[in-house]
């Protein structure tokens, strides 16, 4: 429950600021309504996880994450929008026609309309010592981490594109990589099937699962399950890379939005959730495709769509 | 030199001055990489509510880096950024790879006053 004074009122607040909330923002400034992005995060959300991005349509070529993201704050800021980034969200109302947001046990700020666009986060697979080994085996960045397993043994977890294109690109420095994935086939495009397949240093076990990973002071395995005959294995290793999708920053938002089976919140073509004056876009929404075009897109109709209904 | 709006460790004798003449130093030592990014967004964030803390990066790649590679603290350490705090010249903590602000805090909030 949020009990404090209202700190600042906006027309709209975005929550998040990665490609989605920021193109929001860029709209909703142009139109000059008063506006406030959110982020818990650094600015850019998941797309300064991206080194190089060459599909992002007028950019100049191999643009990083980064700058990317960077241009898209400037942007948002020239047309007037506030940021708040690296804080944290401790309250969230969207009951009443009045919607309110905490931050940081502290300020609150009200909005009549509201747009989550909160992103997504690398899924852990939620098995005994991942968490202990994070940082000292565990790793869910191949182009951060890579080079501490030179010469090394490695496991890549995962069956679509990102897993058998991360597999390939740390076979530059570990000695051995072996895939290991739930199912019986790839969920990635049969280029990338092709060039993991080709590659001498890569094995793959299928449909097999992760039950936990092994090791005192350093990991040393894990703990194997095939699906099919429920047969546990001890695979040892020197480390282990998980690239198993992402899930969807839905955890703190309020119950009476509407999620989909797998956590996302459900829209219609407008963006708009269950709620009246609440948009969404970008990662968070149930939604097939996940690109930073993608995003762009969901957060323009998004912004459109708010600036619609606070005309109405 | 990396391209943060922190202040930068430049040499392994900037680094012992650093942690001699400061007596509560939070260190990031990474690259410009996806899980460096945001822990240098983080403490340029608390800068200033955590005004008695010097907070600086230092490039993982510099050879002056060694200084917290091979520390012991960083045993074991197989995913950047490497973070530490110092409190009075010595290491009180360290942790390896990506941390929230809230991770960030708990730590400031343990070791230092």
């Amino acid at each position: 429950m949020i009990n404090s004074t209202i700190t600042e009122s906006f027309d709209v607040i975005v929550l998040g600021g990665g490609p989605a909330g920021l193109t929001a923002g860029i709209y909703l400034g142009r139109a000059k309504l008063k506006t406030l992005i959110i982020n818990e995060g650094s600015i850019g959300g998941q797309m300064v996880l991206t080194h190089a991005i060459a599909n992002y349509p007028g950019a100049k070529v191999d643009i990083s994450g980064r700058d990317l993201s960077l241009d898209m704050k400037a942007q948002a800021k020239e047309f007037g929008c506030k940021l708040e980034s690296n804080v944290e969200v401790t309250g969230i109302d969207l009951d009443g026609e009045l919607k309110l947001i905490e931050i940081d046990d502290d300020e609150v700020f009200s909005a009549k309309t509201i747009i989550i666009a909160t992103g997504g986060t690398p899924r852990p697979m939620g098995v005994n010592g991942e968490t202990k080994f994070k940082g000292s085996g565990v790793s869910y960045c191949a182009t951060c981490d890579g080079d501490f397993f030179t010469d090394k043994e490695i496991i890549v977890v995962g069956g679509g594109n990102s897993a058998l294109e991360e597999a390939v690109s740390l076979t530059q420095f570990a000695s051995k990589v072996t895939v290991i994935h739930q199912f019986d086939h790839f969920q990635a495009t049969e280029h990338a099937i092709k060039v993991a397949q080709e590659n001498d240093k890569i094995s793959f076990i299928m449909e097999s699962e992760i039950q936990e990973v092994l090791g005192d002071q350093i990991l040393t395995g894990v703990e194997l399950m095939n699906m099919k005959t429920e047969e546990r294995s001890i695979v040892s290793t020197d480390g282990i890379f998980v690239f198993i999708g992402y899930i969807a920053n839905t955890a703190s938002l309020p119950k009476s939005l509407i999620l989909n089976n797998r956590n996302e919140i459900k829209a219609d073509e407008a963006m708009a959730t269950n709620i009246e004056g609440v948009f969404v876009a970008g990662d968070v929404r149930e939604k097939r495709y996940r690109q930073i075009t993608t995003a762009v897109a969901d957060g323009t109709i998004a912004a459109l769509s708010a600036i619609a209904f606070l005309q109405n | 030199m990396l391209q943060t709006n922190l202040k930068h460790v430049t040499s392994e004798e900037d680094f012992n001055q650093i942690i001699e003449n400061n007596e509560q130093v939070m260190i990031c030592c990474g690259r410009m990489g996806p899980m460096c990014l945001p822990v240098y967004d983080i403490m340029e964030g608390l800068e200033e509510k955590y005004e008695n803390v010097a907070f600086y990066d230092m490039e993982f790649d510099a050879h002056f880096a060694h200084v917290i590679r091979n520390h012991p603290m960083s045993a074991g350490f197989m995913g950047l950024p490497f973070t530490y705090y110092f409190k009075n010249g010595k290491a009180v903590e360290a942790s390896s790879s990506i941390q929230s602000k809230k991770q960030v805090k708990e730590m400031l909030d343990k070791h230092f006053s």
